[in-house]
């Protein structure tokens, strides 16, 4: 192992994972599951970028899941275009709203950055709830299918559905951590990380600070975006909640219970939080009280999260 | 005028719920520079222990006493085991830390309680009060004289208290303050478990006009939390201000704008001030030494 580079070594674990896992599924309900934790793996894929790379919180990613969904929603009825144009679109149109608000956004810090994201990801949320003649309003709205299965089918092949958005979700989520990996070792992402430290220090050794937080910010809103398309075309349907505080703070805890700091920690986290819910069916009157629980938890005992503390316990023994 | 007048009187009693909110971030955040954000919740277990000890069969005044008491136990318990054991960590640990002790409350309650709407009887009645075309409620009279009696009895507490000077004494300089004997670990209790007490007491006052339920608390955060960078953070009289000018701006966009966006004031308020002057309106420009 000791020539594979750590890049290396996390996406040849995320592919033993991806391929060895449906070897144990019983059921298609489990290819469900296993989809959205890449799903929510991805959008906090973005989030390690902005959180454990740049150090900046956000607390209104959801909003940009709801952009990112609403696009596939809306673009094939009102402008004709093709579900996977559509998902192009709403990346756009989320990288281009998180460019125009991080400018002035991101000039704040703590707990100013956190309001700010947080209401900005509230005003998304209240749109797609008010606009009803367009969004549906709170009861949502259809989404078309992406007709991958319907244009496999064209060729002869037939694969359940639950088992293609398995293998497609899992394709996104190596590709998004496989570019994040790649930034991470990058000189960007050596400047992103530099922030994390010492913005203060990062300036005087003349990185462009303003620059970079806004790049890390809009590259997380892409992610998010693109995993708001995904979860859309696989329930064939939107609701608002989509964009909800909720999520946000779910996709933040994902990222800070795995670890901030590591896509492969991060994307742990979002495997557990997302099956945890699913697998306890008692669990749904105890979600809030579990989340809180694990996110009170975790920031007092294991600050840097799950994966990268148990990796530091584990070298040192070995050390 | 007198449509304006209205919006006034429901715009000065919500604002009046919003400035207790301010207040009580406020309070937190000058003894220990940490944003409490589970401070809506508060609000909600004022109210909803209220509620749920009425309906137990404890008198309304008894009950109300006893729910400020229990919710000022919570803050304390909060300090205790989720922001104590967390001293030193980063300003982003710390938001998470008390996000997740607020959808921990929201879920306990949601289970120790229920899922449904509540209110109690108004204090005075429900006949509304006609003044110049305008008519007020009672319990918003209750409200306004009760937001005004907490801010007058803090000042007193402030300017005229030893224990209120050691506050203020911890709130400028932590080291300093333990230097000429303040018991700070003592200031910090006390602190979460007055502005803990201020929002359980906000819960109780407001809720035979809003009504109450176990996820009311989020949102009164946010609005408690822009009063309080309105009035510029950390200022008590700010939180005041702040609190009562969004209550307006609120209660004005709902009249004349739009009823569905009028939760939106608020964050458009939050962003608006943040960017044009992000200390507030009484805040001190910070000054960082590096």
């Amino acid at each position: 192992m000791r020539h594979l580079t750590p890049k290396a070594i996390t996406l040849l674990a995320l592919v033993a994972l991806i391929l060895v896992a449906p070897l144990f599924f019983p059921s298609s309900f489990y290819y469900r599951v296993g989809t959205l934790m890449f799903i929510n793996g991805l959008a906090v894929t973005g989030l390690v970028i902005l959180i454990g790379y740049a150090g900046q919180i956000s607390l209104g990613h959801a909003g940009f899941c709801g952009i990112g969904a609403y696009a596939c929603a809306l673009a094939p009825v009102h402008l004709g275009l093709p579900p996977v144009l559509a998902m192009l679109l709403g990346a756009v149109i989320s990288g281009a709203l998180a460019y125009l608000v991080g400018r002035p956004i991101l000039r704040l810090k703590g707990h100013y950055l956190a309001v700010a994201t947080l209401g900005f990801g509230i005003l998304i949320f209240m749109v797609l709830s008010n606009e009803s003649w367009l969004t549906g309003g709170p009861d949502g709205m259809q989404v078309e299918d992406l007709g991958l299965r319907a244009l496999l089918k064209s060729v002869g092949i037939s694969v359940p559905a639950a088992e293609l958005w398995y293998w497609l979700s899992a394709l996104v989520l190596l590709l998004g951590a496989a570019l994040a990996l790649n930034l991470h070792t990058s000189s960007t992402g050596r400047a992103l990380r530099s922030l994390h430290d010492s913005e203060i220090a990062a300036r005087t050794v003349g990185v462009d600070v303003a620059h970079f937080k806004l790049m890390a910010f809009v590259i997380s809103a892409v992610y998010a975006s693109v995993s708001g398309s995904l979860l859309a075309m696989m329930n064939k349907f939107v609701s608002p909640d989509i964009a909800g505080f909720l999520h946000s703070v779910q996709l933040v805890t994902m990222t800070v219970l795995g670890g901030a700091g590591s896509v492969f920690g991060a994307i742990t986290g979002a495997s557990i939080l997302t099956a945890l819910p699913q697998g306890l069916t008692i669990f749904h009157d105890y979600e809030h009280i579990v989340l809180g629980l694990i996110m009170m938890l975790v920031m007092i005992f294991l600050r840097e999260g799950l994966v990268p503390s148990l990796i530091k316990r584990f070298s040192r023994r070995q050390g | 005028m007198s449509d304006l007048l209205q919006f006034v009187f429901s715009g000065l009693t919500v604002g009046a719920v919003y400035a207790l909110v301010a207040l009580g971030f406020t309070i937190i955040y000058n003894a220990s520079d940490v944003v409490n954000f589970s401070q809506g919740e508060f609000v909600m277990l004022g109210g909803m222990s209220t509620v749920f000890l009425s309906a137990a069969g404890v008198p309304l005044p008894a009950a109300a006493i006893l729910a400020v008491v229990i919710t000022a136990a919570v803050g304390v318990a909060l300090n205790k085991f989720a922001i104590e054991p967390a001293r030193n960590a980063s300003v982003v640990t710390i938001i998470i830390i008390t996000i997740g002790a607020s959808i921990f409350l929201r879920g306990v309650a949601q289970i120790v309680f229920d899922k449904q709407l509540h209110r109690f009887e108004s204090f005075s009645g429900d006949a509304p009060i006609e003044i110049l075309g305008a008519t007020i409620l009672p319990q918003s009279i209750w409200v306004i004289f009760g937001a005004s009696v907490i801010f007058a009895a803090l000042y007193v507490f402030f300017t005229r208290t030893l224990t209120g000077k050691a506050v203020l004494a911890t709130a400028n300089n932590r080291l300093a303050a333990r230097l000429v004997g303040i018991n700070t670990n003592f200031i910090m209790t006390l602190s979460f478990a007055l502005s803990a007490a201020i929002g359980a007491v906000a819960g109780v006052l407001v809720t035979p006009i809003t009504l109450t339920s176990y996820d009311i608390g989020i949102a009164l955060a946010l609005k408690g939390f822009a009063a309080a960078m309105l009035g510029g953070m950390g200022n008590p009289f700010g939180a005041l201000v702040g609190g009562l000018l969004l209550g307006l701006i609120e209660a004005l966009t709902a009249g004349y704008i739009s009823s569905t966006y009028k939760d939106a004031a608020a964050f458009i308020v939050i962003l608006a001030v943040l960017f044009i002057m992000p200390s507030g309106l009484f805040g001190r420009a910070a000054v960082n030494r590096v």
